[in-house]
């Protein structure tokens, strides 16, 4: 978890094992509640990043995820290099490093029993950027959720389109939009979570377009750079701006959840969202027993 | 009008100094003149064949940004016979930064719309220099319903240097104004035909670029970045500018190579500011020849075609 690295960097002793500061309360927070919090600040509820594993393991039923189409990675189709070298070393570096080969993982798995789709966006892989395979996964499991009329559910963490990939970065905002849109022609649901941050090319694509949008507390979801807006204007803005707090206030969000409670709303809403249209069987269905149980009695525990 | 010039073009410019002084001079020997004068000219052609056809990229992008490279308002009035202009959004205002309307163009009605720069600082202050808010790609979106409901096909015409970043645009939802004008033009039941004529500025450009066939001009540019921005972040400097737009691959010719454009329209030699009435012919001719060829198809088959031709944009391994 990259905030906490960054918090103990400086110091390279015992007590960096034990315990670790929040980013954004400062406080002194043992890591084992930390992690054991899913990695969200006990004190303030600020909510760390995750990786995608960290997502997926927290939001679908333990052992359904099945991987779909891992392999595909970054190619270099502008040859492009920088001031600080080239892409391809940089991905080269980042896949190693991460051992993820794309900025997003895709696949199906089961949400208390319901079957879905699901891409779960990883910021450590060049700041979650879109580039031509990342649209490419996101679009293939829009097409696995149409082929197969599964649910489909995105969630984002992305500093926007990659540049390295040129306008082909671009082309995939619209290339991801296309496989979504299709999805309303079937009545296929698609739910877009927003994780901090969702910016740029993402956000003015994909993450903006679901039947349902949900984000976590205080992530930063927004278009245009903050810093860019500022000197656009030349005006002071406001604290909460770009926050999901300011998007809820603003109607562009369903709803904020806590990351606890994610799993528990995402399968309630898919229980209306897939009375017409489900892959799995009809009306005998033991999991949903479970669920109004679970509903009845008003419980948000995570079922593993 | 004086046209403004770059400093590439000076050899081309001394040499055209130097002709206008040899025809302004009382003429002693008329036909040694004349024979110099003409020397000079086939001189002077050779090298402005050589110098536009040897641009570098940041070149290019300031001819996509010529101040007096035709916009709009120039289109319409040389390609369209008619043109009805349509506003609003219906819920907040009229962005008149991107602007929409029933036109003609040779007997055949369409929808046009398109961003809106202006020619001179009053223009632009009221046109907010072509960056659409929330409110243009709304407009956008009713207006490309209103076609799809008549059976009107659709052509843009995108010059923007983006979307506008302002707190306002954010307020309204900039990102899920555009974000919606990707997923329904995907699937617009009419044909689209989307022609870059100056700068493909990112988002706010695909806003109103999702076409069955996107043309370029020779000289016009697309990117995901500027220049600026791409050198600001990835040279940590802003001057890097020429070296961040050679990298980004944002001309015509890489982009057709990239399979992100059509087909390229070819602009009069220097750009279309040098000779508008050239640039808007070749526009025109290539409208009325694909909007023939995509009129002819089923609405399904163009459905299908679109979303595959979106579908294999990007190069990755697998």
């Amino acid at each position: 978890m990259s905030w906490f690295e960054k918090s103990g960097g400086e110091r390279k002793n015992l007590k960096e094992e034990i315990w670790t500061r929040c980013q954004k309360c400062f406080s002194h927070v043992f890591k084992k509640d930390f992690l054991g919090n899913l990695s969200v600040c006990p004190k303030c509820n600020y909510h760390g990043k995750l990786t995608a594993h960290e997502r997926l393991d927290i939001i679908l039923d333990k052992g359904t995820f099945k991987e779909l189409f891992g392999t595909i990675s970054p190619a270099d189709p502008l040859k492009f290099v920088d001031s600080k070298g080239s892409y391809e070393s940089k991905v080269r570096e980042v896949r190693t490093k991460t051992k993820l080969n794309e900025a997003v993982i895709i696949g199906t798995g089961k949400i208390e029993g319901i079957p879905v789709v699901i891409a779960v966006m990883d910021f450590r892989f060049l700041g979650g950027s879109l580039g031509s395979g990342t649209g490419e996964k996101i679009l293939r499991a829009a097409n696995h959720a149409h082929d197969n009329k599964l649910p489909y559910i995105i969630f984002t963490a992305s500093g926007g389109a990659r540049m390295h990939e040129g306008t082909l970065s671009l082309m995939q905002m619209a290339k991801t939009c296309a496989g979504l849109a299709r999805l309303n022609e079937q009545k296929i649901p698609y739910i877009s979570v927003l994780t901090d941050p969702t910016t740029g090319g993402v956000s003015a694509s994909f993450a903006m377009v679901g039947d349902v949008h949900l984000a976590e507390p205080g992530a930063l979801i927004g278009f245009a750079g903050r810093r860019v807006i500022e000197q656009t204007i030349k005006q002071k803005l406001p604290d909460d701006f770009q926050t999901s707090e300011y998007l809820l206030e603003h109607g562009f969000i369903d709803a904020i959840v806590d990351r606890k409670d994610l799993k528990n709303v995402l399968s309630r809403i898919l229980s209306y969202a897939t009375r017409g249209v489900i892959a799995s069987p009809s009306t005998v269905r033991p999991e949903l027993s479970r669920m109004g149980e679970r509903l009845r009695t008003g419980s948000a525990k995570q079922s593993q | 009008m004086m046209l403004q010039e770059f400093e590439f073009e000076k050899p081309i410019l001394e040499l055209q100094s130097a002709i206008e002084q040899l025809k302004n001079q009382p003429a002693r020997n008329i036909d040694e003149v004349s024979a110099q004068i003409a020397r000079l000219e086939a001189l002077c052609c050779k090298r402005m064949e050589k110098i536009y056809s040897n641009l570098t990229p940041i070149q290019t992008v300031q001819i996509a940004r010529h101040p007096q490279r035709p916009v709009l308002q120039d289109y319409i009035s040389l390609i369209f016979s008619d043109f009805i202009e349509m506003h609003g959004d219906r819920h907040f205002g009229d962005d008149q930064a991107l602007i929409g309307g029933f036109a003609t163009i040779e007997n055949t009605k369409v929808m046009l719309i398109g961003h809106n720069k202006g020619k001179n600082v009053d223009e632009n202050l009221k046109r907010n220099f072509g960056m659409a808010r929330p409110e243009g790609y709304r407009k956008a979106l009713r207006l490309m319903k209103l076609a799809e409901k008549y059976g009107l096909p659709v052509i843009s015409f995108v010059d923007t240097a983006g979307a506008y970043p302002g707190l306002d645009a954010e307020e309204r939802g900039q990102a899920e104004a555009i974000a919606k004008n990707l997923l329904e033009m995907s699937r617009l039941r009419t044909p689209f035909i989307a022609v870059i004529s100056g700068e493909g500025g990112s988002g706010g450009a695909l806003g109103i670029a999702v076409g069955d066939v996107v043309l370029m001009l020779s000289y016009a540019i697309y990117s995901v970045i500027s220049p600026e921005g791409c050198a600001s972040i990835l040279w940590r400097d802003a001057a890097f500018a020429p070296q961040a737009a050679k990298a980004l691959k944002l001309d015509a010719h890489s982009l057709k190579e990239l399979g992100v454009i059509d087909e390229i329209i070819h602009e009069p030699l220097g750009g279309a500011h040098k000779d508008y009435t050239a640039a808007a012919t070749q526009i025109k001719l290539a409208l009325v020849r694909h909007l023939k060829r995509l009129s002819a198809q089923p609405i399904s088959e163009l459905l299908s075609n679109r979303f595959e031709k979106f579908s294999s944009m990007g190069k990755f391994n697998l």
